[in-house]
């Protein structure tokens, strides 16, 4: 990685205009739309969208040509006065992953959202949001500013909220509103730390701040309250009570959009915080804390995740496991002397950002097709979509792989990466929750295909039939996370050298088919399975022969998910919101 | 006491009962005033960073002023959406309760918001 220099820092970069474009485009095109009216938007978005994606493109060229990162100082006033634009590694590599995500979004949406389809002003909004999402994380990826990250949070969750009730059933009101109370409640704790870091260093800079941040009481409360009002809107079990039903009732071209991408940006904010601003802050109780709560969501998101019997809502709940899975790295970044380094822990896991923001994207897309095609997601009755919409089941399959975690996938390099880390410091319970972790997506992706792929129960096709383009943008969304494995990380990320290419070996095949053997026996134990007609005879044998021990399981899991359903209630969460901001404070003090 | 301890134990106490409001109220409505009761808590914090910042060396910090009236723009964006979505919710449900499982028509005083 690129570590920020202090002389470089006080100056505009060539290319820092790179970075104001990279935010200025997607808002002209909102204004732009806003004039031109209904009839236009939608060309509007398809004249931005590629313009956004170049500029994601020549910031990612430009990066490594310079040495350090690029920087704009907005009209030239350097800071504490002025704010900067910062563009690092993990700035570039995210910004390729929202332009990615966006294009392959706005193609599948071509036909949901054209405007002549509805008389609603549905295709409209649609249109307007996807460019302030994309305005707003490119603002939180490039914002060299803790104040400037507040605004741009703020303009993510003012954007995605609709997205969640673009429908306008009563029931996708509520989550909506559900998400966008709780979001406020995590951005004003977020404010107040904010308010408190100013006051005691007189600057919200993050690389001055990084200079003067010290261990007082003070900088702790203002780490602890920022760090949960930020996974308050990452959604990190236990305060994820607007997720599932935001997630699974949006359409799903905005499924996609707010699983992908919109998460990763308070994610995105908390990395920024641990590794830009504070690395010698958080000791290690505190990121062993943030870390088991990853874990936690891990096991809890996917045995919930199995219980479910809409697909959407299925994907809702891996994208919570798939959140925990993020939180993993930051115990394992901790370098020798105790500080958070940004090393190959931080490389996988902004690597495993990356691929979950691509994969889960695909698999809310093909879920979309598939549930178009047959009118219906109860995942029993997706037999015969194998058949009806080949294209959307093998772009959920791979999309699917790439999540679990086999090469070359990006999820896979990131796996790796992490468990190296693990090992290198002795943190072997880390290493088992990250296997787990590809066991249990195993689980619910084969669960999902088998249904998938039996035969068909009826002789109908309710809905209408999926747009072929849309197909094939989930499937080149679902491929690009498969391939990412293969791409150059080390101009952006610090990934050990060789470590790209040399994983086609039988150890490694024979390594990747574990969590799908895993995945299975998870399937059989905890899945809901309602056996398909045409199913052979044997299946019914196998549920029966594993029976007591199924039962055993699946009681379990009833109790899991019981205890979601009151994790999901509103005093709930937000008590376990508070807690969790005096926990982070004590276990930060804990430390030293 | 000086002005600044005054100011920083009114910011306390404010943001203490919006946050209280946040939890225990089960109508959204009250919830959105409740935060931005919360919101104005930390608001006043900003005004009280910048008074202290006077006492060191300048006459009054402008900065956080700055801060505090971007983010009251933003609040008040975030107000007007809420209640946007209270409304069109009112609107389409017939009652503005935020639980899950609550039937149409349901009594919106009941808790479990």
């Amino acid at each position: 990685m690129l570590a920020p220099s202090p002389t470089l820092d006080a100056t505009t970069t060539t290319g820092g205009f790179l970075l104001v474009l990279s935010i200025v485009v997607p808002v002209a095109g909102i204004l732009l739309a806003f004039v031109l009216g209904d009839r236009y938007v939608r060309l509007v978005a398809f004249a931005v969208i590629p313009i956004g994606s170049a500029i994601a493109v020549a910031i990612l060229v430009a990066l490594p040509q310079g040495n350090g990162p690029l920087v704009y100082l907005l009209g030239d006033w350097p800071p504490p006065l002025g704010i900067a634009l910062r563009a690092d590694g993990l700035s570039a590599v995210m910004l390729a992953a929202a332009a990615a995500v966006i294009c392959a979004v706005a193609v599948f949406a071509a036909a949901d959202f054209s405007p002549a389809t509805t008389e609603t002003r549905a295709p409209f909004v649609f249109w307007i949001l996807l460019l302030a999402i994309w305005g707003a994380l490119n603002t939180i990826f490039l914002g060299g500013d803790l104040f400037t990250l507040y605004v741009a949070l703020e303009l993510l969750t003012f954007a995605a909220v609709p997205l969640v009730s673009l429908e306008g059933r009563a029931e996708t009101l509520r989550a909506a509103m559900r998400y966008l109370l709780f979001a406020l409640l995590g951005s004003v704790l977020y404010l107040l730390g904010t308010a408190l870091l100013y006051g005691l260093h007189g600057t919200l800079d993050i690389v001055l701040l990084s200079r003067r941040v010290s261990l007082e009481p003070a900088a702790l409360v203002a780490a602890a309250l920022m760090t949960t009002g930020l996974l308050a809107k990452t959604a990190l079990f236990p305060l994820h009570l607007w997720l599932p039903p935001a997630h699974a009732g949006a359409p799903s071209a905005a499924s996609a959009i707010l699983s992908g991408l919109v998460v990763k940006g308070s994610f995105f904010i908390v990395v920024r915080l641990w590794f830009n601003v504070m690395p010698g802050l958080p000791g290690f109780a505190a990121a062993q804390l943030i870390a088991a709560l990853g874990g936690a969501a891990i096991v809890f998101g996917s045995v919930v995740a199995l219980r479910q019997e809409r697909l959407k809502l299925l994907i809702a709940y891996s994208t919570l496991a798939q959140i925990g899975y993020l939180f993993l790295m930051f115990p394992l970044a901790f370098g020798a002397s105790g500080r958070l380094e940004s090393g190959d822990a931080l490389a996988g896991g902004l690597l495993q950002a990356v691929s979950h923001a691509t994969a889960k994207a695909a698999m809310f897309l093909a879920a979309g097709s598939i549930y178009a095609t047959l009118g219906q997601d109860r995942i029993p009755g997706l037999g015969g979509a194998g058949r009806m919409v080949p294209i959307s089941v093998l772009a959920f399959a791979l999309s699917g792989l790439a999540l679990m975690g086999l090469p070359p996938g990006g999820a896979y390099l990131a796996k790796e990466l992490l468990l190296q880390a693990a090992a290198e410091q002795g943190q072997w319970w880390w290493a088992v929750l990250l296997q787990a972790g590809g066991i249990f997506t195993g689980a619910y992706v084969l669960l999902v295909l088998t249904y998938a792929m039996a035969p068909a129960d009826r002789q109908t096709t309710l809905g209408r039939a999926a747009p072929r383009m849309g197909e094939m943008a989930a499937l080149a969304l679902a491929l690009c996370s498969l391939l990412l494995g293969l791409m150059p990380w080390g101009a952006y990320l610090s990934i050990p050298h060789g470590d790209a290419s040399d994983k086609f070996d039988l150890a490694t095949i024979s390594k990747a088919l574990a969590p799908l053997l895993g995945g299975t026996v998870v399937a059989i134990l905890l899945g809901r399975w309602e056996p398909p007609l045409g199913y052979p005879s044997r299946w019914t044998a196998l549920l029966v022969a594993v029976g007591p021990v199924r039962r055993a399981a699946l009681a379990l899991s009833a109790l899991v998910e019981r205890g979601d359903k009151v994790l999901r209630w509103w005093p709930t969460a937000c008590i376990c919101l508070l807690s969790l901001a005096a926990l982070f404070a004590a276990s930060m003090r804990v430390a030293f | 006491m000086s002005a600044v301890t005054v100011f920083g134990l009114c910011a306390a106490a404010a943001v203490g009962l919006g946050l209280y409001g946040l939890i225990t109220n089960p109508q959204p409505l009250r919830k959105i005033i409740a935060f931005n009761l919360l919101g104005s808590g930390v608001f006043l914090l900003f005004g009280v960073v910048g008074r202290r910042g006077a006492a060191a060396s300048i006459g009054n910090d402008p900065v956080p002023q700055a801060l505090v009236i971007t983010g009251v723009v933003v609040a008040f964006s975030a107000t007007a959406l809420a209640i946007a979505l209270v409304l069109r919710l009112f609107q389409k449900a017939g009652s503005t309760t935020l639980s899950d499982d609550a039937p149409p028509g349901a009594d919106p005083s009941l808790p479990g918001g």
